[in-house]
């Protein structure tokens, strides 16, 4: 093969513009063909190995998703698990794998390493296992070697498990294939009873019994994870969908064991099976479809994880999981590093930016004695924190507390299918009931014979189409949004999110990029820009890189000196708050003043943290959909107010503390309205956890998506008032559903009640009313993807 | 009717043998990873 593909910018169809030959982002003017020393550094290491075809293959990449990345800083050795012979295995949580060619890629890229004896990715997982012969040490190149082909790696950590581990999922799946085992078998003893009307008396009865003999244990274990429901559902006093299923079940058994018996004309073990197959059905692609949503998001927050450098007692500095740092030990905080444990500050002064934790939009300093919040990014130099709570006291974990009791109250919200359940179920066992002691006592027939009509009632309402109808519109709804990045993460999720008529917003980081950009001035003298960029490149303050980002190729100054909480200095050149460079200018947060030296006038940059672009639109798509809106947020009056009204949000709070949040989202309820929250930071996960519906956009703290029903994965919030819409159309299908279901019943019953139903015909209803309803929902896919 | 004595546990057994197969490619975990399985078929075999 020749060293590089060189038809490969060309290759993504529909794009003009250059883009990277590795990762397909945009090109920076001026670039070659790729973006970044990373990327090139992937492909040459891609081509090295002779894997070029990769590019060739792949298909659907997210573009810039494939960006070489650094590797987090992990005790990699530490996670390798020893097997025999001196072999180690360590499971990887992979990001930026997207498409088949992203597998062989990294497959065979870590097969051509000799002491490699099995890589194996799953595109479905995301999760990477590797095992090799040899120390454990190995782990961390070989982790290192996925990173620089271009993806994402993460330690697998407990929450990927959480995620992927799914004994319940996989029991479902088996319950499905006795199911349809049963039901196929018995529908063919079943046909033969049907045909067969010159049959003989004994042939009926070995017929029968051998019906039974599949059925019984077929419903027996098939219908478990309904039993079990339905169980759990009465013992909490409540009567939902499970328990009609599991009693229809169980008495169709029970009544077709006795017509075996007394050798009736026809059992309905048929109808048993095939009920349990067609729900189970139903649950097993309702359950795949939130699965992949619930993977999406345990792979975003795997990639967050964080371990903290420990200080030990003699001054060494250890690599530790923050959840074994005890109060009162010392940490090492790096530059740019996350805080991940409450503490005081220890030394000197710290530069943090507490948007996160509070929402300013402008990064705070912290003098020695202060008290730190967990959230927080170090912006300043490396400081050393003093312990005050370990993580599980901590308030991270008292937010978490908070998060878990929300969500309880919110899982006693009770969905549309068991609402239906709740006054469907009694009335159709008083139905069969009726006409059990109708036939039995009024009409006279034996009690075995009076079964016969009443359970066929029950059956033939038991409800298939009511049982599938919600599920089947779910699983819709959810892959219809699946596909436009927002996942879905709780059952109930949609039902609430269409019935929200009021949005609550938060402005840093949800409504804006969260980082401060500069803002153009014709004014500007030709020079200055580059000249305080050079000065900028060695400062981690957010305007300093703001500053960087609009000036990107600029050559660092060298000789710099920061000035904490003022500004940075070389010689008599300077860059900082309008007090450092020499100017009695009030103080308004998003203004850099940079002065050659001490007789040239300082120049102004101004900065604006930037809405997202597409925040103008999403609102009004809201306001179009019926929903009013508000603006909460912690940061500053001013800002706030500007964002309000470049969106048009009529109602705007600023200074809004995380508690205050909370009790806005309270009021509402109180005051009868369904609030959506959307929020991104630490200060709106409680806020998110009491709104009737929540949403977090992408890149929002661990905390906050786990709070939210809706993380919007896709850049933008244009997806929200999308999956309003969604949201709204499927519940609509939902209740046509549920009526047609009840409709049909209408018709069934009063058959089934005068004894006018077979099997037979029992079965083609059952068939049909599932296939209408499943037909129903995927008309809803249909229409949202035009 | 003797065709059944012989055709019937025949159809069982048949059942049967599929329920088993089944078990055994849950259990064998093919069904972890639907889109890379998709995905693999089409990779060409190196060794």
């Amino acid at each position: 093969m020749s060293a590089l593909p060189a038809s490969l910018a060309p290759a993504e169809p529909g794009l003009s513009a250059p883009v990277c030959a590795h990762c397909g982002a945009a090109l920076p003017a001026g670039a070659g063909r790729f973006c970044c020393a990373g990327c090139e550094g992937a492909a040459a290491l891609i081509s090295g190995l002779g894997l070029d075809a990769f590019y060739r293959r792949r298909d659907g990449a997210e573009v810039g998703a494939q960006k070489p990345a650094e590797l987090p800083p992990v005790e990699w050795a530490a996670r390798a698990v020893p097997g025999r012979e001196g072999s180690h295995s360590l499971d990887l949580m992979l990001h930026g794998l997207t498409c088949g060619a992203c597998v062989w890629l990294v497959e065979q890229a870590l097969a051509a390493e000799p002491d490699v004896t099995r890589a194996r990715a799953s595109l479905t997982g995301r999760r990477l296992s590797i095992a090799w012969q040899g120390p454990a040490a190995r782990a961390e190149a070989l982790a290192r070697l996925v990173a620089r082909l271009g993806f994402q790696v993460a330690p697998w950590s407990a929450a990927c498990l959480k995620a992927a581990e799914d004994s319940e999922g996989r029991a479902l799946m088996r319950a499905l294939g006795i199911a349809a085992f049963g039901a196929t078998n018995v529908m063919m003893l079943s046909v033969a009873v049907w045909a067969g009307s010159d049959m003989g008396e004994a042939t009926r009865a070995l017929l029968h019994w051998l019906a039974a003999l599949v059925a019984l244990p077929v419903v027996l274990v098939a219908g478990l994870p309904f039993y079990r429901s339905a169980w759990a559902g009465l013992r909490a006093g409540r009567v939902n969908m499970d328990v009609a299923v599991s009693l229809g079940v169980l008495a169709t058994t029970a009544m077709s064991l006795s017509e075996a018996a007394r050798n009736g004309p026809y059992t309905w073990f048929d109808g048993a099976t095939a009920l349990l197959f067609l729900l189970l059905g139903g649950r097993v692609l309702d359950r795949a479809a939130r699965k992949r949503a619930r993977q999406a998001c345990a792979e975003l927050l795997a990639m967050q994880s964080a371990e903290v450098m420990r200080l030990a007692e003699d001054g060494r500095a250890e690599r530790v999981g923050a959840e074994a740092v005890q109060p009162g030990e010392r940490l090492l905080v790096a530059p740019g590093e996350r805080l991940a444990l409450d503490g005081v500050l220890e030394a000197g002064e710290a530069l943090l930016d507490t948007a996160a934790s509070t929402g300013e939009s402008l990064p705070r300093r912290f003098t020695a004695g202060e008290a730190l919040p967990a959230g927080a990014i170090n912006l300043g130099a490396a400081f050393t924190q003093r312990v005050t709570a370990a993580a599980m006291e901590g308030s991270l974990a008292q937010l978490a507390r908070l998060l878990s009791q929300a969500e309880q109250a919110r899982g006693r919200y009770v969905a549309i299918a068991d609402r239906a359940a709740a006054w469907y179920v009694p009335v159709v066992h008083a139905v069969a009931l009726a006409t059990f002691l109708g036939w039995w006592l009024w009409v006279g027939v034996s009690w075995q014979a009076a079964l016969v009509p009443a359970v066929a009632a029950l059956i033939i309402t038991c409800p298939c189409g009511l049982a599938i109808a919600v599920p089947a519109v779910q699983v819709v709804a959810v892959g219809v949004l699946f596909r436009r990045g927002v996942l879905v993460t709780s059952a109930t999720a949609l039902e609430r999110l269409a019935e929200c008529d009021h949005v609550v917003l938060d402005k840093t980081g949800t409504l804006t990029l969260g980082a401060p950009a500069l803002l153009p001035d014709p004014a500007r003298p030709q020079g200055a820009l580059e000249r305080a960029a050079a000065l900028a490149a060695s400062s981690r303050h957010p305007l300093a890189r703001a500053l960087l980002r609009a000036c990107p190729d600029v050559v660092p100054a060298a000789g710099v000196e920061e000035v904490p909480g003022a500004g940075l200095r070389r010689g008599a050149e300077r860059l900082g708050s309008a007090a450092f460079c020499g100017l009695s200018a009030p103080a308004d947060g998003l203004t850099l003043y940079w002065r050659k030296d001490e007789t040239a006038a300082p120049i102004a940059f101004r900065f604006a943290d930037k809405l997202r672009s597409d925040a103008a639109a999403a609102i009004a798509a809201l306001h179009q959909l019926g929903l009013t809106t508000e603006l909460l947020s912690g940061d500053a009056a001013p800002a706030v107010a500007e964002a309000a009204a470049l969106l048009g949000i009529p109602d705007w709070q600023a200074g809004v503390a995380p508690a205050g949040k909370a009790a806005r989202l309270t009021a509402l309820r109180e005051a009868g309205r369904k609030p959506l929250m959307l929020g991104d930071g630490l200060n709106d996960a409680a806020a998110l956890a009491l709104a009737h519906a929540s949403a977090s956009p992408a890149g929002a703290t661990d905390l906050a998506q786990g709070a939210a029903d809706l993380v919007l994965r896709a850049e933008g919030l244009a997806a929200l008032p999308a999956a309003i819409a969604v949201a709204r159309r499927a519940q609509a299908a939902a209740r046509q559903n549920i009526g047609f279901s009840l409709t049909y019943n209408v018709v069934a019953v009063p058959a089934a009640m005068l004894g006018l139903a077979t099997p037979l015909i029992a079965a083609l209803v059952m068939a049909s009313s599932s296939l209408i309803v499943i037909l129903n929902a995927l008309k809803l896919g249909r229409g949202a993807a035009r | 009717m003797n065709v059944l004595t012989v055709l019937v546990p025949l159809a069982l057994l048949l059942g049967l043998l599929a329920l088993i197969f089944y078990v055994w490619t849950l259990r064998t975990g093919q069904y972890d990873d639907p889109d890379g399985a998709a995905a693999r078929i089409l990779f060409d075999e190196k060794e």
